[in-house]
């Protein structure tokens, strides 16, 4: 007799149960389905002989990447993007290196206070909210349209992470090596380049992979400091692609960003994979 | 040779823990040549132009004529005309809505969902799910834009078909609403991988007594997972809306409009300052901007100090 109120009970909440984690399957299905959207035609259209905006399913051809390479400017704009993800790279990774060292090994007084203001000041002073003070100084010394201009302003930005990171390196770096380098004579620079880097490579292979492919992405900056097309990266070229022809060509589009988008993807998938560390945060956009 | 190691840290013996520190033999004077390049040009390219907005701001700089040649003092007349101005008032309440709907609701929302409902799945679902995630978060800005100013496109986007709405202009009658999806999409990874630490740091026991006792899944999320992970939610919702509110690539998709109707702070002052040439205007609004992050960025100090200490 009392049984049966405590299973139907009971099943009620099976019931009811299954039924939110089904909705909640649903749900989460939907969303994963969102994301994959608009991934869908970055992948496909770039091999279909006649692309449209709609999903379809592709008349299969290489044509648009043999096309691809007869426009001026993709090609170059993708040569100037690397230009600027490496020259970014060298003079953080060279700078931040030797800053990091430093830190690491000397008490500089106020150390750790100055390594968390310049962090604090990287964060506040975004690309966006510093772009008019940074597009006005960057006119005054005349290096608008210049590379220079783009790579100190893109390098000042980024190095405060960088020198976060690799003084934490740094620090787990066993001194006993140093040590032993300078009984038998070598001084600090020849310590650091010979000892410390070839230790700390991991560290240095981080970095230079994370400002690579933050400069890669990196709009704003070459948006409002450079001015002509031929100097473009592949980030600008690719809102010009869009904006500035009128009747958009979809062959040249989609396997121009497919091509542009490669290279981070690659890298983030297989380094993530290989080594399992997150992007930290910070300047991204 | 292992005196750095076995060197008790106290203040005693202080002088022979610096000469222990100090292994490379490099000296205060080398240390500061090694630390002052990348000072200066952090100096010079990042704290200046924060202090230079200050002056600037005061001024009547413009892009072309008399005033970019010798611009005048004007004290606070930009301020004055910025926050009298309604289109003003209009970007900053975009912007909130922005933040507010994409950043802190939309991403942490749906990024500790995705967090949660992979939790305890392996292989190749869980890898799917995350890769294209993380995919929609690496892939450059302007072709981010792209691929959904194609999806979203009023004749043959991908949407309008699915929903049967065809002829729809998504960025004409919604504008506000796409960016902010556009914004869920290309930012959410970041939640969703933080959340996925946070839940995999939960103590798996106390999730197994909370079920011993009867605790629904919403009433186990409620007392055990999020006073577990309080700490990565504030510091998750202040990272997010840093970010959000400083992102520019909205501008990408809308160009802020139309009519201005998703001209949020960054394309605003973008569009007061280069293409309208009133860059003391433009210096004195991103004075405003700095300030908001200088506050949500020292509120982020606080919360992970605290943190820190229990």
């Amino acid at each position: 007799m009392t049984a049966t109120p405590v299973r139907k009970v009971a099943a009620n909440t099976t019931v009811r149960h299954f039924l939110a984690r089904v909705a909640f399957a649903l749900i989460m299905t939907i969303v994963g389905l969102l994301f994959a959207l608009p991934l869908v035609w970055l992948v496909l259209a770039p091999f279909d002989a006649t692309p449209s905006l709609s999903l379809s399913w592709p008349d299969w051809t290489l044509d648009n990447f043999a096309r691809l390479a007869e426009n001026p400017y993709a090609l170059r704009s993708i040569g100037n993007s690397l230009l600027l993800g490496v020259g970014t790279m060298v003079i953080v990774v060279v700078l931040g290196a030797l800053a990091a060292y430093a830190m690491s090994r000397i008490r500089i007084p106020g150390r750790d206070g100055i390594l968390y203001a310049l962090l604090l000041l990287s964060s506040i002073v975004t690309g966006t909210a510093a772009m008019v003070p940074t597009f006005q100084i960057i006119t005054q010394l005349g290096l608008i349209n210049s590379y220079v201009g783009v790579l100190l302003v893109l390098a000042g930005g980024i190095l405060p992470t960088v020198i976060f990171i690799l003084k934490d390196f740094m620090d787990s770096i066993p001194k006993s090596y140093e040590e032993s380098a300078r009984l038998y004579g070598a001084g600090p620079f020849r310590i650091l380049r010979d000892v410390v880097a070839p230790i700390a490579r991991p560290g240095l292979a981080f970095i230079s992979i994370w400002t690579i492919v933050q400069v890669w992405g990196n709009f704003l900056v070459p948006f409002i400091l450079l001015r002509s097309p031929d100097m473009q990266p592949a980030a600008v070229l690719m809102y010009t692609f869009y904006t500035e022809s009128g009747q958009a060509d979809l062959r040249l589009i989609s396997t121009f960003a497919l091509l542009f988008s490669a290279p981070v993807l690659i890298i983030y998938f297989v380094v993530n994979r290989r080594y399992g560390f997150r992007f930290h945060g910070g300047i991204k956009s | 040779m292992t005196t750095s190691t076995t060197t008790p840290a106290g203040s005693a013996i202080a002088p022979r823990r610096r000469r222990a520190d100090d292994v490379a033999g490099l000296g205060t004077v080398r240390a500061g040549i090694f630390v002052a390049p990348a000072l200066i040009l952090i100096g010079i390219f990042l704290l200046f132009p924060a202090v230079w907005t200050i002056w600037l701001g005061m001024t009547d700089y413009r892009l072309t004529g008399l005033q970019a040649a010798s611009p005048e003092f004007v004290g606070l007349d930009n301020y004055v005309e910025a926050l009298t101005d309604p289109s003003f008032w209009n970007s900053l309440w975009l912007t909130l809505i922005f933040v507010l709907f994409s950043g802190i609701i939309g991403q942490t929302l749906i990024g500790f969902g995705l967090a949660w409902s992979v939790r305890n799945i392996d292989g190749w679902t869980k890898g799917l799910i995350e890769g294209l995630v993380l995919a929609a978060w690496v892939i450059p800005a302007s072709v981010a834009s792209f691929l959904w100013l194609v999806l979203l496109d009023r004749r043959s986007g991908t949407i309008n078909g699915l929903l049967g709405t065809e002829g729809t202009a998504w960025l004409i009658d919604h504008p506000m609403q796409s960016i902010i999806i556009f914004n869920i999409w290309v930012g959410t990874a970041f939640s969703m991988q933080l959340f996925s630490s946070a839940l995999n740091a939960v103590p798996p026991s106390q999730i197994e007594s909370a079920k011993m006792v009867g605790a629904t899944g919403w009433q186990q999320l409620r007392d055990v997972i999020v006073p577990n992970i309080k700490g990565h939610i504030l510091t998750n919702t202040l990272l997010i809306t840093l970010w959000t509110f400083n992102t520019f690539t909205p501008y990408l998709v809308t160009a802020g409009g139309p009519n201005g109707k998703t001209e949020i702070l960054s394309v605003y002052i973008y569009e007061t300052a280069i293409p309208g040439g009133q860059l003391g205007l433009g210096a004195a609004i991103s004075l405003i901007m700095l300030l908001i992050n200088l506050v949500i960025a020292l509120a982020y100090v606080r919360v992970s100090k605290g943190r820190k200490k229990r």
